[in-house]
């Protein structure tokens, strides 16, 4: 029994070694912070926070198809087609360019419950077809998220929606606390909540041991007894209700949805866990590790824009600290061999 | 001319923690037989990674013909004339035999007077020819994927023939072949002799070294430990050699008392007509039953299909008189039956997961707290009682199986299956690529599964264990059973004449 009990110092010494790209952008920040007077603001902490809040929330969904080797591509349209039925459902009853004229207008709890019913049943689809018909999951997932995107385009008539109730964007972009001084957004809660959950499941649960055997070695998790199919069904799920759950939150917080929201979060998904240390072959991930990839990513976009960066070359920084971040990563198990 | 084509003196080789290799020496006559043993770890392969130019060596020289020469990677090796064929083969299974062969240095022409193009002619020739080479018969065009395992070595071989190789390396060349393609094999090297190639050839199998090695050189703990002509060997003086002490029993003294019929598997019969068909057999409380057979007599499959990794199409299965319905491993598992398979690596461990996991995953439900939380103090107790009871050796619970040896590997994976409480244990090749003390060990752990009233079935591809670890033994030829021996009656002969009863 070594390394049980490692000083502070050794463990942050180690963590740094492991975590390069989170160190510097931090130092990047710090320098960017000396050099803006606004940076250490508390409107750009709130927005920061609220920003990696729905991110996250999409990478915790998306980590437990990375951590079994699968992946889903159809988290970002996901997200767009929970925020187009949340935002349709959530209109005034006496908006003038109500959607859906015949609806009453409904509370948005029950709208809520709604949006992450269907987020579950998309997620049923994908897993359906990723262990039922066997299709592999990339495949798979690039298949529904572009019927997803079709049916969002059908029932929104690719028209912005807006004229939400009052209450739907209020309590969602609420806070505790003082806009000008320290406050904390509501979203941050709701990160916290799940984050919590979400390691819970992953460390304490037999579901959570079986998603990483299935990433470990899925045909020894099948003859140690795992039921490998339902397990990845639920992973596929879950998913898809943490998507719906975070375009809930996306079309509230925009003050408006669309067809082509959430386009591309998959992909900042997927970079966020694979900076977080979320193995892409299998079997390795932790949800401290996904929330410091998302936070750095979002860290990035922040520095990035108080920069002043021309907002194309934001793409290209964001694809280089992708591609940099899993260099590194791999680098740790090359050196192992 | 030194007698010697090739000469490795005092090569030392450290890895972060450990000296893989302390001062070893190897020298390989032209047109002999090497053979280079040791237990798993003593550093035979890591003494043949630095022959091959894939490590770089720390301290020491390598001499061919007399001159000291440096081999920086494995394409240096190759055109030095020093070929290896790896205990895992690597083919790619969707292109052809002449492809695998070529890979790498096809043989080109120009089209159009300038444009270079494989020369695919050329390439199946010369392939046709160095089949011959190797006495195989097969198409230079046949997918690599179709052929048999020992069908692929043979292209390997022809593919280190090819590169007019002077020092073959052959890791474990037969740890997957039948007896037959044994036979052939040990004719090709006959062959490679003969045109004065030295082979250098790694195995566990005392026997075939007894027969084909001319010379042999003992390694134990990355040390050398020195070179014998094969003629002064026996399997014995082999033995002490390697593991450094002397081993008096092979098998440890069972004390079980085979009981009343418990489990009874009646006209078991495959989905697949070429697999097993119309097996019936019946197992006791407390006895170990082998199975033996020649790789093909669909041992594996049968255990499998027991066990609900395989489907079935007819026959039925009982334990004390009630059907066991099993159509997947849970289900076995539910109903007291476990299952040891063969491959170690595909079906058996999760490699970048925590020795804790690997041996609690299949028994989760004994450990949760409210039926939800899994209880991690449980868990370790787990673990601990099993690195007492079995001595696994292993730094912490939290360490990476894959970085563990291959006998401690097996370990967590029984301890795994032992969580459950199994009454019925299937054990496939429980001690394939495990070093021979390793070997005793498990041994003992399967000795005292019998004694303790657990029924076990094991198959076993090694005559003198299953001989020496049955009470008896179900004998298998091309998925049928074709008899039984009781172990005290055993012999190789008897079991190898029902083995080859085909039909």
């Amino acid at each position: 029994m070594e390394n049980r009990q490692e000083s502070f110092g050794k463990r942050a010494i180690k963590f740094i070694k492991g975590n390069p790209i989170a160190l510097l952008l931090v130092v990047a920040a710090i320098v960017v912070g000396c050099l803006k007077d606004n940076f250490f603001s508390w409107a750009n902490f709130s927005n920061l926070v609220s920003n990696t809040a729905v991110r996250f929330l999409i990478a915790l969904g998306v980590s437990g198809c990375l951590i079994t080797k699968g992946t889903d591509l159809s988290a970002g349209r996901q997200v767009g087609f929970a925020a187009v039925i949340a935002g349709i459902l959530c209109q005034k009853g006496d908006y003038a360019n109500k959607m859906w004229k015949w609806a009453p207008e409904m509370s948005i709890g029950l709208v809520l419950l709604i949006v992450l019913v269907i987020g579950l049943i998309w997620g049923l689809i994908n897993g359906f077809i990723v262990t039922k018909l066997h299709v592999p999951p990339f495949i798979a997932t690039l298949g529904t998220q572009t019927i997803i995107y079709g049916i969002s385009l059908v029932i929104s008539d690719a028209q912005p929606i807006g004229g939400f109730q009052k209450i739907y964007t209020s309590l969602i972009n609420g806070r505790l606390g003082d806009t000008r001084s320290f406050h904390l957004p509501y979203l941050l809660f709701v990160a916290l909540v799940f984050g919590l959950l979400f390691w819970f499941i992953y460390n304490k649960t037999r579901h959570g041991k079986y998603m990483y055997a299935i990433g470990g070695n899925e045909v020894a998790a099948e003859v140690s007894g795992v039921n490998t199919t339902f397990t990845l069904v639920r992973i596929y799920a879950t998913a898809g209700v943490m998507y719906a759950l975070a375009g809930y939150l996306l079309a509230a917080k925009s003050g408006g949805a669309s067809a082509s929201m959430g386009q591309g979060y998959e992909l900042e998904a997927i970079a966020g866990c694979t900076i977080g240390g979320v193995s892409t072959t299998g079997g390795i991930g932790t949800v401290p590790g996904i929330l410091i990839g998302v936070l750095v990513f979002e860290l990035l976009k922040i520095i990035l824009q108080f920069l002043g960066v021309n907002p194309y070359y934001n793409y290209v920084v964001q694809g280089l600290v992708i591609v940099l971040a899993v260099a590194l990563d791999i680098r740790k198990y090359i050196a192992k061999k | 001319m030194s007698e010697y084509v090739l000469e490795m003196t005092n090569v030392s080789k450290s890895f972060p923690g450990v000296k893989a290799l302390d001062g070893v020496q190897l020298k390989l006559r032209p047109g002999k037989v090497h053979a280079l043993m040791g237990e798993n770890g003593a550093g035979k392969s890591t003494l043949m990674k630095c022959m091959f130019g894939i490590y770089k060596m720390d301290e020491g020289e390598i001499r061919m013909d007399g001159q000291p020469v440096t081999i920086t990677d494995p394409m240096d090796a190759l055109q030095k004339g020093i070929a290896m064929v790896h205990q895992e083969l690597q083919p790619i299974p969707a292109r052809t035999v002449g492809e695998n062969i070529f890979l790498g240095r096809y043989p080109m022409k120009k089209a159009l007077g300038f444009i270079p193009i494989v020369d695919h002619k050329k390439m199946y020739d010369d392939t046709a020819e160095l089949l011959k080479k190797v006495r195989m018969t097969f198409d230079p065009k046949q997918k690599v994927g179709e052929l048999s395992v020992s069908q692929m070595q043979s292209v390997e071989i022809a593919k280190a023939v090819s590169a007019n190789c002077r020092v073959l390396i052959l890791d474990e060349p037969t740890s997957s072949l039948t007896s037959n393609e044994v036979e052939a094999l040990f004719r090709i090297v006959e062959d490679l002799k003969a045109e004065n190639v030295a082979v250098v050839y790694i195995s566990h199998k005392m026997d075939e070294i007894l027969r084909i090695a001319d010379e042999v050189t003992i390694m134990r703990d990355g040390k050398y430990i020195g070179t014998w002509e094969a003629s002064e060997l026996t399997t014995d003086k082999i033995i002490t050699q390697m593991v450094g002490r002397e081993l008096h029993n092979l098998y440890p003294p069972r004390e079980n008392v085979p009981g009343e019929v418990v489990f009874e598997v009646k006209d078991f019969t495959s989905i697949n007509p070429r697999s097993f068909r119309h097996v019936s057999f019946q197992l006791r409380k407390g006895e170990i039953l082998g199975v033996g057979g020649l790789v093909g007599a669909q041992r594996t499959e049968l255990m499998e299909g027991l066990f609900g990794i395989r489907s079935h199409s007819a026959g039925e299965v009982t334990y004390k008189g009630k059907p066991l319905k099993i159509d997947r491993p849970k289900d076995a598992i539910d109903q007291g039956v476990a299952m040891l398979t063969e491959d170690r690596r595909g079906s058996g461990i999760m490699g970048v997961l925590s020795v804790a996991d690997n041996i609690s995953i299949s028994s989760l439900n004994k450990y949760l707290d409210h039926g939800i939380a899994i209880n991690g103090k449980k868990v370790e107790q787990l673990v601990q009682d099993n690195v007492k009871k079995m001595n696994i050796r292993t730094p912490s619970s939290k360490t990476q199986i894959k970085s563990l040896s291959g006998g401690n590997q097996q370990k967590v994976l029984v301890g795994r299956w032992l969580a459950n409480n199994p009454d019925v244990l299937i054990l496939d090749e429980p001690t394939r690529g495990i070093d021979v003390g390793a070997k005793y060990e498990i041994y003992c752990i399967i000795a005292d599964l019998a004694k303790e009233g657990k029924s076990i079935i094991m198959i076993s591809s090694e005559m003198s264990e299953l001989i020496g670890m049955s009470d008896r033994i179900m004998v298998m030829c091309d998925g049928r059973v074709t008899g039984f021996v009781n172990g005290s009656e055993a012999t190789q002969e008897n079991i190898m004449a029902l083995a080859t009863q085909f039909e």
